[in-house]
């Protein structure tokens, strides 16, 4: 079995913020095109025109309804991917040692080279976030765009995951919340970010923002008329309207 | 084993080369970043630097890799050689195919050019398609909006010279509570994300008014589940609310509204209309002198409560109509869906934040009038709406009374509230009229479309007939100010209001998803005479790929994709500004074309040079332009002024100056795009900003200054419903006098929508919405995409699927006043509880798109517009009643009423289609 690191320099990853996230699925197709060309084989498509076409996604958006007892029914517009865990089941399961994660940033990779496609890792992981490669044959997860968050070929400003570059509503933030003063731990700190299952024990790096409370309507008074308009009639009403100006 | 990791190369080569050009995924058009790799392409992303989506891209953007690859894409010129709608074509050269087209058109435009009926869909070089109709001479052009959201334009338009969309947006960095109506979320949609970030990220507060509760009303704060088509109630009982309450904006209303202004009650045929000096000016009270005074004379304070010579203002009779119990909350209430206590909490809060949080910039101003401002004072209370409004029969009404909450909180152009783009604001009245006149071998007397002012500007034939096949600017739909593509192809088989010969269309799948009644539409196309011919004798279509459309014409004139082509995205169309900026952008080939296809535009110019158009060829009849992006380069609208405003003349001219032949270069150099700011000054209050009205005068988009009022009371309609009570010499017939008088009512009021009428028997309210990864059909033939929404269930509330004992993987047959169709649902609760929805358009016929025939879009995917239909149910009167708007002539695509009755599950959703030959052949597979 493959062992984790003892501790990581640092702990990218993301934060998704489930109050922001109108689940438009750019950062679906965003991360397939970035990694259909980059890290690794290809994310393939089986049957991409057929009748039941299914490929390898790295990220998907699920929308769940809720039905709070005393409100309307609401949407949440859940995405997933690999959350990187400190305790990442899916590291020490791995038979060959190709699963493993990244002592200088915690990033949970896996090296095709030594992956055997066995599927112990997908079994292992209690998100759902890794895919097998029909076409390759190997494992595919969230590399968190490794290949480009320190890619002296990008633009600095690009040197961050696609799905946080191409996110519309900004509700994905990147950066290290191993740092209690980076924007992505005060950002957690202020909108309660919480661990996804935390009862599995992964200690994922990745957090979710909940979604702010909804269908509370402000607390403002009613509007008062300005007066009786039914017994004063439009004049009435014109009169003491036109006060005002 | 010990931890160990692998060397990695963690800065790998991204691309060759990046190529920045503007995407057509959807109507949005983003700037983006295509990546290649030995010549192809590997990799899209947004452009950092456009103006539209500032780096961030949507889904379908991020696919587009997988639409310059799929398999549906048309190859070669097609000649059908099979019965029409089999699918049956050969393959044949350009040469033959640009023949065939000449010798169609050729004869019509020396005898009859009103017979070809050239239309063209999502097209987005309408000023450009639009000048090639011209040119050729028929009255019958427009582009899709009749079917999508003309209701929103023109009443945008009328009222406060712009509208929501591509016209304006709100002031997403100042707006505090922002109140979105019925949108359709492909409309604008990188904008609206990135705004609905920006307002969550400071924390304010969205409210959603919508029967449904997916994408952007998932994360709004309130949810209002509205039923469908009583929009305009519940928006005039806000109104009511604030009326009643004195929370109006009054200064705002009696500076830039017609509020003040005196409506004539004489008994003449000015009755109603606005009294006018002898100059022609608006009149007004001016509280200062008591006396009467032009709108616009310096110092004029002009009075809301003048009453001159019997004449009272707008403003009186305003609140005379709203504050009428008939608009209070409690009336409203049950028709709506929205409590009474819901509503007045809305309009105090609107109220609250309009006026109790008015926001103040220290920006120094110039008024229209000459008056001096030392500050900007803004209402930070925004509203967005879209195709869920406007797609009803009272849509136009509806979309004016949205304008008319925005007008009395004061919060159109200030900060905080909504904010026009360049080339708005612009008053009606400096848009064009329509023209119609035709003659054997002559261009059309002028623009097709246009916003009529009065009766005098229908397009009527000398005997008062429709000059228009789709009846556009006729009484049946006076204001149709994008043309009624929708009626077209029923109009052109029933011979209403003649016969023609040859439909030209462009991209618009009208034998599918864009046309109500699809069954009906396809045996129209189909259906021949007593001699044998083809009712509808010729059928040209461009598409750049094999919709349901392509089987059924006689000719294909295949298009390219988007990265393979010039475009160019202009002022003189449909913009691509934001507030704060005039832009415009281009396309161009980043990747070469591996099939025998060619950009339409440039076949349009081709077809043009061989038809000796006028505007095309010179005296000499030698051609203008060579293709396309010669024309954008070289064209000229108006002296100095064409195509696009950057770079011309010596390169550093914006917006006016001599044709520059290294422009597309300088766009491409530059991102693809062109930007002119607006003067710190000149960034709100621009309809009356004097420093705004400069600059637009001299980046070419007015030749003189054009300040106005908003139009509160709408004297074009006032002028129709005249003519309706009898005056003037233009007269309706009988049958629509009375209608006209009811929906032409210059103040915005609500009806019911005409698809109650036929609702007996019929409960539920059944609608569509796009998904924000489809856009139209063009997405299920996107490997990526069509794995997203592969499927399209219709959803169920709660009461209605507990009533009929639904369970998961149940089907249903829905039945409407037009037909019935069986499918599967699902159930979903945050759903207003008599109506049923589903994804728009990812319903396929077998055969097209190159899916295979059990493609779950070809089996289980189903379309509503089978349940629509393009008139109203017959009335005994021997009339054809279209299913519009009976203003602007859009498609009420949303009255649909319907009943739901649980079935045994079918082999497949009905109804079934024979299917289609594919012309690209095959299981479409790479």
């Amino acid at each position: 079995m493959t062992q984790l690191p003892a501790r990581t320099e640092k702990k990218l990853g993301l934060v998704i913020d489930l109050d922001t996230c109108v689940g438009c699925h750019a950062c679906v197709t965003a991360c397939k095109g970035w990694n259909d060309a980059n890290y690794g084989a290809p994310l393939s498509d089986q049957d991409a025109y057929g009748a039941d076409p299914s490929g390898t996604f790295l990220n998907r958006v699920h929308s769940y309804e809720v039905q709070p007892g005393d409100a309307a029914a609401q949407i949440i517009n859940f995405p997933r991917s690999c959350l990187h865990c400190e305790d990442a089941p899916c590291v020490t399961v791995c038979p060959t040692g190709a699963s493993y994660k990244r002592s200088q940033d915690g990033i949970v990779l896996v090296n095709e080279d030594a992956c055997i496609g066995c599927g112990l890792c997908a079994w292992a992981c209690p998100y759902g976030a890794r895919e097998l490669d029909r076409a390759a044959g190997v494992m595919k997860k969230c590399t968190l765009c490794v290949d480009r968050i320190y890619n002296d070929n990008l633009p600095e400003a690009d040197r961050e995951p696609a799905c946080v570059r191409t996110c519309p509503t900004h509700a994905r933030h990147f950066g290290d919340l191993g740092d209690p003063d980076s924007d992505v731990s005060k950002l957690v700190a202020a909108r309660g970010g919480y661990d996804l299952m935390p009862e599995q024990g992964t200690r994922p790096t990745n957090k979710y923002l909940p979604p702010r409370p909804k269908d509370r309507p402000a607390e403002i008074s009613v509007l008062a008329p300005l007066l009786d308009v039914k017994a004063t009639g439009l004049a009435g009403w014109l009169d003491r309207i036109l006060e005002k100006l | 084993m010990t931890h160990s990791q692998p060397a990695l190369d963690t800065s790998p080569p991204v691309s060759d080369e990046i190529r920045r050009t503007t995407c057509y995924m959807c109507a949005c058009r983003c700037g983006i970043n295509v990546h290649l790799r030995s010549g192809k392409v590997a990799y899209i992303e947004g452009n950092r630097d456009h103006p539209v989506n500032k780096g961030v891209l949507c889904a379908k953007g991020a696919s587009g890799i997988m639409q310059v690859t799929a398999p549906s894409r048309l190859r070669a010129p097609l000649r059908r050689v099979g019965p029409r709608g089999s699918g049956a074509f050969e393959e044949i050269s350009w040469h033959e195919a640009l023949q065939i087209a000449v010798d169609w058109l050729e004869p019509l435009r020396e005898s009859a050019p009103e017979k070809l009926a050239f239309f063209t869909g999502r097209d987005q070089s309408q000023s450009f398609t639009s000048f090639w109709a011209q040119g050729f001479g028929t009255p019958n052009y427009a582009a899709h909006g009749g079917f999508c959201s003309v209701n929103m334009a023109a009443a945008g338009i009328y009222t406060i010279g712009g509208a929501f969309w591509e016209f304006g947006q709100p002031d997403w960095d100042r707006t505090r509570l922002f109140v979105l109506f019925g949108v359709a979320e492909d409309h604008d949609s990188n904008p609206i994300k990135i705004g609905i970030g920006k307002l969550k990220q400071r924390g304010a507060r969205i409210i959603g008014v919508n029967p449904v509760r997916t994408g952007y009303n998932g994360v709004a704060d309130d949810w209002l589940g509205i039923t469908p088509g009583t929009d305009g109630l519940l928006i005039l009982a806000l109104v009511h609310e604030l009326l009643q309450a004195g929370r109006i904006d009054l200064d705002y209303l009696a500076q830039f509204t017609d509020a003040p202004c005196l409506v004539d009650a004489g008994d003449g045929p000015g009755r109603g209309l606005l009294l006018r000096d002898k100059d022609g000016k608006i009149l007004v009270i001016d509280r200062t002198t008591g006396r009467p005074a032009p709108f616009d004379r310096k110092g004029v304070r002009p009075d809301l409560g003048a009453t001159y010579r019997g004449c009272r203002t707008v403003f009186q009779h305003m609140a005379e109509r709203y504050l009428a119990p008939e608009y209070g909350p409690d009336a409203v209430a049950a028709r709506t869906g929205i409590t009474a206590a819901r509503i007045r909490a809305l309009a105090a809060e609107l109220a609250q934040v309009a006026f109790d949080q008015a926001i103040t910039l220290d920006q120094p101003w110039t008024d229209f009038r000459g008056e001096r401002h030392q500050t900007m004072t803004g209402r930070p209370v925004s509203f967005h709406a879209m195709r869920g409004v406007s797609a009803h029969s009272n849509g136009f009404q509806t979309c004016r009374a949205l304008h008319l909450l925005q007008m009395i909180l004061g919060s159109v152009e200030v900060p905080g509230g909504f904010r026009f783009k360049p080339p708005y604001p612009k008053p009606f009245d400096a848009h064009p009229v329509p023209h119609a006149r035709s003659a054997p071998g002559s261009p059309l007397n002028g623009p097709h479309l246009g916003f009529p002012r009065g009766p005098e500007h229908l397009a009527l034939t000398p005997d008062g007939a429709p000059a228009r096949i789709d009846k556009a600017f006729s009484w049946e739909n006076p204001m149709s100010a994008h043309g009624l593509m929708h009626m077209v192809i029923a109009n052109a088989h029933a011979g209403d209001p003649y016969r023609i010969d040859t439909l030209f269309f462009y991209m618009a799948n009208m034998a599918w998803n864009s046309s109500m009644n699809t069954e009906a539409i396809m045996g129209m196309l189909t259906d021949k005479d007593a001699a044998g011919d083809y009712k509808i004798p010729h059928i040209i279509y461009s598409d750049a790929y094999a919709s349901e459309m392509v089987a059924y014409a006689d000719l294909i004139l295949p298009d390219t994709t988007y990265l393979e082509r010039h475009d160019c995205i202009s002022l003189l169309d449909r913009p691509i500004c934001e507030a704060e900026a005039a832009a415009d952008a281009i396309r161009w080939p980043v990747i070469e074309p591996d099939r025998d296809v060619r950009g339409f535009q440039s076949v349009l110019v081709d077809l043009a040079n061989r038809l000796q158009l006028p505007g095309f060829v010179d005296d000499e009849g030698r051609a203008r332009y060579r293709d396309y992006a010669d024309y954008i380069v070289n064209h000229e609208r108006r002296p100095g002024v064409g195509p696009l405003m950057g770079f011309r003349g010596d390169g550093g001219a914006t917006g006016r100056g001599a044709p520059n032949p290294d422009q597309i270069r300088r766009y491409i150099d530059n991102g693809g795009f062109a930007l002119a700011h607006i003067p710190d000054e000149a960034q709100f209050f621009k309809p009356w900003n004097a420093a705004y009205q400069d600059w637009a005068v001299g980046i070419g988009l007015f030749d003189t200054p054009q300040p106005y009022l908003f139009s509160i009371w709408s004297e074009p309609m006032r002028r129709f419903q005249l003519a309706a009570e009898g005056h003037g010499d233009r007269q309706p017939p009988d049958h629509l006098r009375d209608r006209l008088k009811a929906v032409m009512d210059p103040m915005p009021i609500w009806y019911a929508p005409f698809g109650d009428d036929a609702a007996d028997g019929y409960p539920l309210h059944a609608l569509t919405q796009r998904p924000m990864a489809m856009y139209h059909s063009w997405g299920s033939q996107n490997a990526w995409l069509r794995q997203i929404h592969g499927v399209n269930p219709l959803y169920v509330p709660t009461r209605i699927w507990a009533a009929q004992g639904f369970d998961e993987g149940d089907w249903a047959r829905v039945t409407s006043p037009n037909g019935e169709i069986t499918v599967p649902v699902a159930h979903m609760a945050a759903l207003n509880d008599s109506t049923l929805w589903t994804w728009n358009a990812i319903g396929k016929r077998k055969g097209a798109w190159a899916l295979d025939a059990d493609a779950p879009e070809a089996t289980r995917g189903f379309l509503l517009n089978h349940l629509i239909s393009d008139l109203l149910p017959e009335r005994g009167d021997g009339l054809r009643w279209s299913n519009s708007d009976p203003v602007t002539g859009q498609a009420a695509w949303f009255d649909l009423r319907v009943k739901i009755e649980k079935v045994a599950a079918p082999d497949e959703a009905q109804p079934v289609f024979p299917p289609i030959v594919s012309p690209v052949g095959g299981k479409g597979r790479r």
